[in-house]
Formats: structure tokens, C-alpha cells, sequence
């Protein structure tokens, strides 16, 4: 379980938020510029609120009022950006290893639920952008994190693309027991993924969905009106 | 004039040259590594002042340079008195032209590193920090090797700076053929003396191979780094 509460300010910017995520996915959903991967930025500790108390399981990572304030890299979180960001001077087995501790187990069953075989070897520059964003998952997942943030994974690719990787992010909410936050701004993937959605407009966090009312309340205008002449 | 490539006594200043010169490169090039680490980072009190101090060298009068490192490595120095009763001498001694090139070469060696630093896609580093690794780790296998391009250009400008430097060295340790008496020193020597014409354009063909040859071998080094990250 991740609880997260967050306040502050970039220059202006308000940003606050409250969120519960437990096993599934989590998604936050907004407009682009609504603040979404500020939030994610500061649970993974690249950003410091103002205040704030940020919790995974039995670890707290942050809390502003006794001045715990965990480093990024203590913080045992994966994260995937919009873009895969792999390490250019690293083969992709490297990069899967980078954060993996000794003696670690999970390689083979990360390598077949991501479909990674065929591609160790090789170098990131030879990598399609779908396939360059399934090394960044698997190399997010074998880091054994307690949570997966993934901020936009799928919207650096074109439709076809994101049709490829999409499937493998359905194995992994279903196949793993890690919870996951998921930043996007396309109703449709969340429709596809998400267990529980907050929305977020203006920096803020001000509405916490199921799928059922997210489809409800984000349908299309043109969509709404043929329902309505159904019934 | 070709008789005189094959007389040891040549072959003696060029061996002496280059050892004081790799041997300034050896020295100078962690301290280096750092201070373009440091410079390429963020802002801090006093980083004009130590890039000011760092670039000195290069705008100073070499003649002053020479005379400020007698001043503070000679034998009655503020630092060169204390090594002198450890029985470390700079002064006379092929150390001390090494010293002399090491930091009037110096600008030259930190520039290109502190740019290869400076353009680095800070991402990389973050991305490390989510997946564990520590600033140590994040330096060691994710910034030095993306820097290493940047590394050998300042390697081979500060060689061959190091190779021709003339007015520090003079000034700081003299000019004792076989003790500090390096390429140029030589030179100058001979084309001094009235029969030292021949000898010295010897020692010039030699000099400009060397400087050619060290643009080039930088060139092949650069080249096969990069190629090593588009593999």
C-alpha cells in the first residue's frame, strides 16, 4: 500500500495531493500540464513538496514534519518515463542488470513475461521505441521495487506501437503483485488498465473514480447522446 | 640534418619529453576529472572562483606562472620547503617539469571534461538513482564512461600543450639537458648555438610527428568510443 500526501509549489504552480494505492493499477489522469508527473517525480524523490508524507508499506519516504527524507536511491521504487531512457553505453542485459542485487531471482520469468530474449544482446540504439520501452519496464521491475510508477509509458509511440506494449502492461498488472501508479492522459488506456483512478486538473487531485464512474464521467458528448436515445 | 635523427642524444631529449609530459597527464588527470565534475554541476559559493582559478594558467604570462610555482614549490616555498625535508624536490629536477606542464595544461584538460559532463543528459543519472544505484555507481558506470570521448580530447590537447610548454618550465626548474631539458628547451638551445641548426630541425620534424601523431591517435580513440555507443 502507498499513501501519499503532498503540498507545494513550483514558482506559481500550486501541486497537492492525496492518494491511496494499493495492489493493481492506481492512474492518475489529467490534461497534459495538470501536474501529473510532478507527482510522480516527487514520490520517487527527483522533487521536493514543501510538505508532505509519502508511505510504501511499513517505509515512510517522506515525511516533512520529523524530517525524514529518503533519497531517490533508497527509496526502491521503479520508474518508467515517457521516454525509456536505457543507458546508450550498456547492452540491454546490462541495463535489465543495472539495478538488479546479486543472487537475485526473477530474471527468466521478467524475460518471458516481457518477451526480452531476443533482445539482450543487443545495444539500445538498435531497439524499436516499443521494444526500447519494454527493457525499461523490465529493467524497473527486476530492480525489485515496492512500487512501479510509470509516468505516460506509452506516449512517446505511435498507435500501432502502443497496441504492441499494451498487452505486456496487462501481464504485468495481472502477473505481478507490485501496485502501480500510471500517469496518462489517454482515457482509453486507463479504461484498459486502471483499478481505481484519480483525477487531476490544475495541480490538484480533486476527484477518486472507479473504471465505472471514469467511464461515465469522461464519455464523449456524441457518444453520451446515442446511449441516451438507446434507452 | 637526417644523420642527426639517428643520434641517441636526440632520442634522449624526445624519451624525456614525453615521460615529463605523460607523467604531467597521469598526475594532472583525476584532478581534472573532478574539478570538471565539480564545474559541470550546480552552482555553488565560489565556483566562478575556482574556474577563474582553473582557466589562470592559460591567460597568465607563463613566466609568471613559472615564477608562482617557485614561489610555492621551490625549495624554500610554502610547500616545496615542507617536501624538501621529506626529500621531494621540485626544483632542477624532471619532477618539476612535469609539474610545469601538468598545470599549464590543465585548462585545456578540464575544458573538454567539464563539457562532455555539462551535456550529459541528466536523466541518465536520475534514472540510475531510481534503480538503486549511488552517487558512487552513478559516477563510475554512468557519467565517466558517457564522458570518455570528452576525456581523450582533453587528454591529447593537454599532451600536446604539455609537450610544447617552454616558458613555465624554464622559469621553474631551468634548462639541464637530461634533468629538464624537454623539446622545446632544446630547441631554443640549439638554434641558439651556431652549429645547432640541423640538430634542431631534427628535433622539430620529430616534435610536429609527435603532435600530428597524437591528433590522430585522439581522433581514432573518439571515433571508436562513439561507435562503441551507436554498436
Amino acid at each position: 500500500m502507498l499513501t501519499v500526501k503532498l503540498e507545494g509549489t513550483i514558482g506559481t504552480f500550486p501541486i497537492a495531493a492525496d492518494i491511496e494505492a494499493g495492489v493493481g493499477v492506481t492512474a492518475i489522469y489529467g490534461p497534459s500540464g495538470a501536474g501529473k508527473s510532478t507527482i510522480l517525480r516527487a514520490i520517487s524523490g527527483l522533487w521536493q513538496p514543501q510538505r508532505g508524507f509519502i508511505q510504501v508499506g511499513e517505509n515512510v519516504l517522506l515525511d516533512s514534519h520529523s524530517e525524514v527524507n529518503l533519497p531517490t536511491e533508497k527509496r526502491r521504487l521503479g520508474v518508467v518515463f515517457q521516454e525509456p531512457i536505457l543507458f546508450p553505453h550498456l547492452s540491454v542485459r546490462d541495463n535489465l542488470a543495472f539495478g538488479m542485487k546479486k543472487h537475485e531471482t526473477g530474471w527468466d520469468g521478467v524475460i518471458e513475461m516481457l518477451d526480452l530474449g531476443e533482445l539482450v544482446e543487443r545495444m539500445p540504439r538498435n531497439l524499436s521505441g516499443g521494444e526500447a520501452q519494454r527493457v525499461a519496464l523490465g529493467r524497473a521491475i527486476l530492480s525489485d521495487p515496492q512500487v512501479l510508477l510509470l509516468d505516460e509509458p506509452l506516449t512517446g509511440l505511435d498507435d500501432s506501437r502502443r497496441a504492441q506494449v499494451l498487452p505486456y502492461l496487462e501481464r504485468l498488472r495481472d502477473e505481478t503483485t507490485i501496485p502501480i501508479v500510471y500517469v496518462s492522459h489517454h482515457r482509453d488506456e486507463i479504461l484498459q488498465l486502471a483499478d481505481l483512478i484519480f483525477t487531476i486538473d490544475g495541480g490538484t487531485i480533486n476527484q477518486e473514480l472507479t473504471p465505472g464512474e471514469f467511464r461515465k464521467a469522461t464519455q464523449p458528448p456524441t457518444t453520451r447522446r446515442r446511449d441516451d436515445a438507446g434507452t | 640534418m637526417l644523420s642527426h635523427l639517428f643520434e641517441p642524444s636526440i632520442w634522449a631529449i624526445v624519451g624525456l619529453s614525453l615521460q615529463v609530459s605523460c607523467v604531467a597527464m597521469i598526475v594532472a588527470l583525476p584532478f581534472a576529472i573532478v574539478i570538471g565534475k565539480i564545474l559541470a554541476g550546480p552552482g555553488f559559493f565560489g565556483k566562478a572562483f575556482l574556474s577563474a582559478l582553473v582557466h589562470l594558467p592559460l591567460v597568465l604570462p607563463p613566466v609568471v606562472t613559472g615564477y608562482a610555482l617557485l614561489v610555492v614549490f621551490g625549495r624554500r616555498g610554502w610547500i616545496g620547503s615542507v617536501l624538501d625535508q621529506w626529500g621531494i624536490g621540485f626544483t632542477f629536477s624532471w619532477a618539476g617539469a612535469a609539474l610545469a606542464a601538468g598545470i599549464m595544461a590543465f585548462p585545456l584538460l578540464v575544458r573538454p571534461i567539464r563539457l562532455a559532463f555539462e551535456t550529459q543528459d541528466r536523466r541518465l543519472a536520475e534514472m540510475a538513482a531510481t534503480l538503486g544505484a549511488k552517487r558512487s555507481k552513478r559516477f563510475f558506470k554512468i557519467s565517466l564512461p558517457l564522458a570518455f570521448p570528452g576525456i581523450i580530447a582533453g587528454v591529447v590537447l593537454g599532451f600536446a600543450k604539455a609537450l610544447g610548454e617552454f616558458g613555465a618550465t624554464i622559469t621553474f626548474v631551468s634548462n639541464i639537458p637530461g634533468e629538464t631539458q624537454t623539446l622545446s628547451l632544446a630547441i631554443y638551445t640549439l638554434l641558439q648555438s651556431p652549429r645547432g641548426d640541423n640538430a634542431a630541425l631534427a628535433l622539430i620534424l620529430i616534435s610536429i610527428v609527435l603532435s600530428f601523431g597524437a591528433i590522430l591517435a585522439s581522433e581514432w580513440m573518439v571515433n571508436s568510443s562513439q561507435r562503441k555507443l551507436e554498436r
